[in-house]
């Protein structure tokens, strides 16, 4: 069978994957964001509790294998009577594993501000959170975004292991594929080129016109 | 139904027994991504324009593509083409091709590190390019590559659990086996957890002591 037939046949099963990894990618995206400025922010705090707990967690969450987490969240949690579907558990442990590599981005990024912001910002009496609100975090946005480029680009890789939950992704669908017809070459082929594609040609140009973006609002042009 | 004590106790042995399978996976792995990197780090330095870009192209191939899948197509597509190669075997080789496009980046990251000046310095001095690598650019280069290297070697032995998909008995597999023979995966989920962690934040926290250490001797001192 060439390689044409086989597109024509299982083409739109894969697309129908991608549509699904598509989704988890963006729903983890947004968890992991969320999660990473939490924890960032509570990594710097005064309070050592505070502070403890967001150690803790990210140490916790880089320490142990994503594969390890995702399968506790999915086949561990309901024998706490917390039974969760598999997209929700996928989404959840992906955003919360990547909240933890990300939480170090935020916490480097607010230490890489000036010292001098801090005090101007202290010499003008504004109040400890419109300090953080409207001077320090406008200012991170250029130094975190290429490490959290990066990160993204780890993040879509590793959406495939929601497959391994049963979440119904382009790697669910190419190994299923697999299994029916043994075109091994054409179906993983396919998968890897799918991803190459989705990293080189949206993901990454994306989340370089936000870096641009960063840069120009507060006014540092990049060359 | 809560955390069975005595079911823990029962499957210890089992799983401390497959941890050193996911050691040895680690380690052997790690060494093949090391002499892997620097092919691809003599393919990003050769001078031919033409070997650079093929170089570069594997390179961003590699590194936007999961694992995952990567794992699969090694293990399911060369039997096609008859080379059969073990689970093992396999997963080497695809940890090892994976992890050595990062580890070239940091290998190209460190000889960039090396001053511009140390090179004129030695061809003013008419050492060869062979004496100038041996004796003056990697001595100083080798420091600045350490802690990325260990950073891999962490990231590493997280992913092993992935090889357990293809069916190397590694720790997650065996958690896996065991959790299905006995229909309880709580615990046997639960210990790997608690085994990465213990394996993984030490190393990872020598690694941050060691950065620290590095960028103390290259003058660079962190606040």
């Amino acid at each position: 069978m060439s390689y044409f037939t086989f597109l024509a046949e299982h083409g739109s099963t894969l697309l129908l994957g991608t549509v699904t990894t598509i989704k988890v990618l963006i729903c983890s995206m947004i968890l992991y964001v969320i999660i990473s400025m939490i924890f960032g922010l509570m990594r710097l705090s005064k309070n050592l509790v505070i502070q403890g707990i967001a150690t803790v967690y990210i140490e916790f969450f880089r320490g142990t294998s994503l594969l390890v987490q995702l399968f506790w969240v999915y086949y561990v949690l309901p024998f706490f009577g917390l039974s969760l579907e598999a997209f929700v558990a996928g989404v959840v442990a992906l955003g919360m594993n990547f909240g933890a590599y990300g939480a170090e981005i935020v916490r480097a990024g607010i230490l890489a501000v000036p010292k001098g912001q801090w005090e101007a910002a202290h010499a003008l009496n504004f109040s400890p959170s419109k300090r953080i609100k409207r001077i320090i975090i406008p200012q991170i946005f250029p130094i975190i975004l290429p490490p959290a480029a990066n990160l993204t680009v780890e993040l879509l890789k590793a959406t495939a292991l929601v497959a391994l939950v049963t979440v119904v992704d382009l790697t669910f669908e190419a190994k299923q594929i697999n299994s029916i017809t043994w075109l091994s070459a054409q179906c993983f082929g396919t998968a890897l080129l799918i991803y190459y594609i989705m990293a080189r040609f949206a993901l990454v140009p994306f989340l370089r016109w936000l870096e641009v973006l960063a840069a120009r609002k507060v006014g540092r042009e990049k060359a | 139904m809560g955390f069975r004590w005595d079911f823990a106790y029962e499957i210890l042995p089992q799983m401390l027994l497959a941890t050193l399978n996911t050691i040895i996976a680690a380690g052997v792995g790690y060494a093949i991504a090391l002499i892997v990197g620097l092919f691809f780090l003599l393919g990003q330095r050769t001078p031919s324009k033409i070997i650079n870009g093929i170089n570069r192209e594997i390179v961003e191939f590699i590194r936007s593509t999961p694992l995952l899948i990567q794992l699969f197509f090694v293990y399911f597509v060369l039997p096609q083409f008859g080379i059969t190669l073990s689970a093992w075997l396999c997963g080497m080789i695809t940890i090892g091709l994976h992890f050595g496009t990062y580890l070239s980046e940091v290998y190209r990251g460190a000889l960039e590190g090396v001053s511009k000046t140390q090179w004129e310095a030695c061809r003013a001095l008419n050492f060869s390019t062979i004496y100038t690598y041996r004796r003056i650019v990697l001595p100083q280069a080798f420091p600045i590559a350490i802690p990325g290297m260990g950073n891999y070697l962490v990231g590493i032995f997280k992913d092993t659990p992935l090889l357990s998909t293809i069916g190397v008995a590694e720790l997650f597999h065996a958690a896996t086996a065991v959790g299905g023979y006995n229909y309880r995966y709580l615990e046997p989920y639960t210990m790997v957890g608690i085994i990465f962690l213990i394996l993984s934040v030490p190393a990872a926290m020598w690694v941050r002591r060691l950065e620290a250490r590095v960028n103390l001797a290259q003058g660079k001192i962190k606040q």
